[in-house]
């Protein structure tokens, strides 16, 4: 492979596609290996010990893991093309700070609101609606979190669009009625093609998260 | 201008004092302001209106907010001490370790010390697992950082000085140099550091806070 670049993978994890999103970003080349989670594969367990979880990407042998350090190791070695940090120090703390919000809050209660039910799942539901609409404010009539580019922030919340369906209908609410503003953003991205490739189908998302539920309660 | 640097904190917290430490490495001037937590000022409400918490590092003007956050910008505001390596696989590295820290490390350590029973149990046999692992990284460096100390070992700052806090409130023991050798010599060779000496909290006062603010619910065996 031309830039030395291996990704281990799965599908449907939000957090591979953020790093899928980056490389396409930066027009890379990359070999992508499917993990299977409940056999998880030597190789991953060599390259990430410590957690043993998707996404890693591996580059030239050595193993960067947790996504978004891998999208900041990526926009440091290749810093020429499309960068998604600003080059400002303030400016470059914003982006972090509101990458780590989406971190801090939008998986957890994601998965509960198509994940859960009854009371747990109406709580998740408002949390999330609040978590959006601060994610909204932010940002408002620009185009991307940070302005005129695309940047870290929107690769960090973008894959969760996949999930959209799959939380309007278990959830029974419209995120368009909502979030109007969050919505046009989303549909901005999905735009790009780094994005459109890398994110499912929101049905075929829907159905996979459908059967994880499933497993969740029967367990 | 004259450059103003601000950071809002609380004493008894590792995040606020990691920041202290950070500036004092790089040696920066700046004023500090306490925040009584119980009573947070208008101006930590303005400068941190979504989270609301301290440290907030206020730069002529600007806020920054999660000591994470802030380490990352006073390292590429100022100049001089390097707190993170120049190389991006081992900076990649160091944000691995900074990150694995305070997601696993600490949130396991809380809940060991003081989480409900069931969440108490799981906690208490993580926390070795994860301490085996920093156990295992620092291998034989003096530091995280290597020779001198970086953002993994300012981050680690609640492992080298807090945990011995709460280990003398409650009588639990978490960090044995039985079981970690290299991580309690990085214990002594981080709270010895003259920088750090001079941003820990007095022990004593911090022992009696957390035994007056945590004394009343289970504590670990």
């Amino acid at each position: 492979m031309a830039d030395d670049l291996i990704l281990l993978n799965l599908w449907s994890s939000p957090f591979g596609m953020r790093v899928r999103i980056a490389l396409a970003e930066k027009g890379l080349d990359y070999e992508l290996i499917e993990e299977d989670l409940s056999n998880k594969s030597p190789l991953l367990l060599k390259m990430n010990p410590v957690r043993k979880q998707i996404p890693v990407l591996i580059h030239k042998g050595r193993p960067i893991c947790e996504s978004l350090i891998i999208v900041q190791y990526i926009d440091e070695v290749w810093r020429h093309k499309s960068p998604l940090l600003p080059s400002d120090p303030y400016a470059r703390a914003k982006s972090r700070f509101w990458a780590d919000y989406v971190d801090k809050n939008i998986y957890a209660i994601g998965k509960l609101v198509w994940g859960a039910t009854g009371e747990i799942q109406e709580a998740a539901k408002k949390e999330l609606i609040e978590w959006f609409k601060v994610l909204e404010g932010e940002v408002g009539d620009k185009p991307y979190f940070g302005g005129d580019s695309f940047g870290i922030v929107d690769v960090a919340l973008i894959p969760f669009y996949s999930w959209f369906y799959a939380v309007e209908t278990c959830g029974n609410f419209s995120i368009v009625a909502e979030c109007p503003k969050l919505v046009s953003w989303a549909k901005r991205c999905m735009e790009r093609e780094s994005v459109s490739k890398s994110l499912p189908d929101q049905y075929k998302m829907y159905c996979f998260l459908l059967e994880l539920k499933t497993k969740f309660q029967a367990q | 201008m004259a450059e103003e640097v601000l950071l809002f904190g609380a004493w008894a917290s590792p995040y606020s004092h990691r920041v202290e430490m950070a500036l004092k490495l790089k040696g920066v001037e700046y004023k500090y302001v306490e925040e009584d937590l119980a009573n947070k000022s208008p101006s930590l409400l303005k400068y941190n209106p979504i989270h609301k918490k301290v440290p907030v590092l206020v730069h002529n003007g600007n806020p920054i907010v999660e000591s994470q956050v802030i380490l990352e910008y006073i390292n590429e505001t100022w100049p001089g001490y390097p707190l993170l390596p120049k190389d991006p696989y081992e900076r990649a590295i160091a944000r691995f370790w900074a990150k694995f820290i305070d997601d696993k490390c600490l949130l396991a350590i809380f809940k060991a010390s003081w989480g409900e029973e069931k969440e108490r149990e799981k906690a208490a046999e993580e926390v070795p697992e994860f301490l085996n692992h920093l156990e295992n990284e620092l291998k034989e460096k003096r530091f995280f950082g290597g020779e001198s100390i970086g953002m993994v070992d300012i981050v680690a700052n609640f492992i080298s000085f807090w945990v011995g806090a709460f280990e003398e409130a409650f009588g639990s023991e978490l960090l044995t140099r039985e079981k970690f050798p290299k991580l309690t010599n990085w214990t002594h060779q981080f709270v010895n550091n003259t920088v750090v000496k001079e941003s820990l909290p007095p022990r004593d006062k911090l022992v009696a806070y957390l035994r007056n603010r945590f004394g009343g619910r289970n504590v670990s065996k």
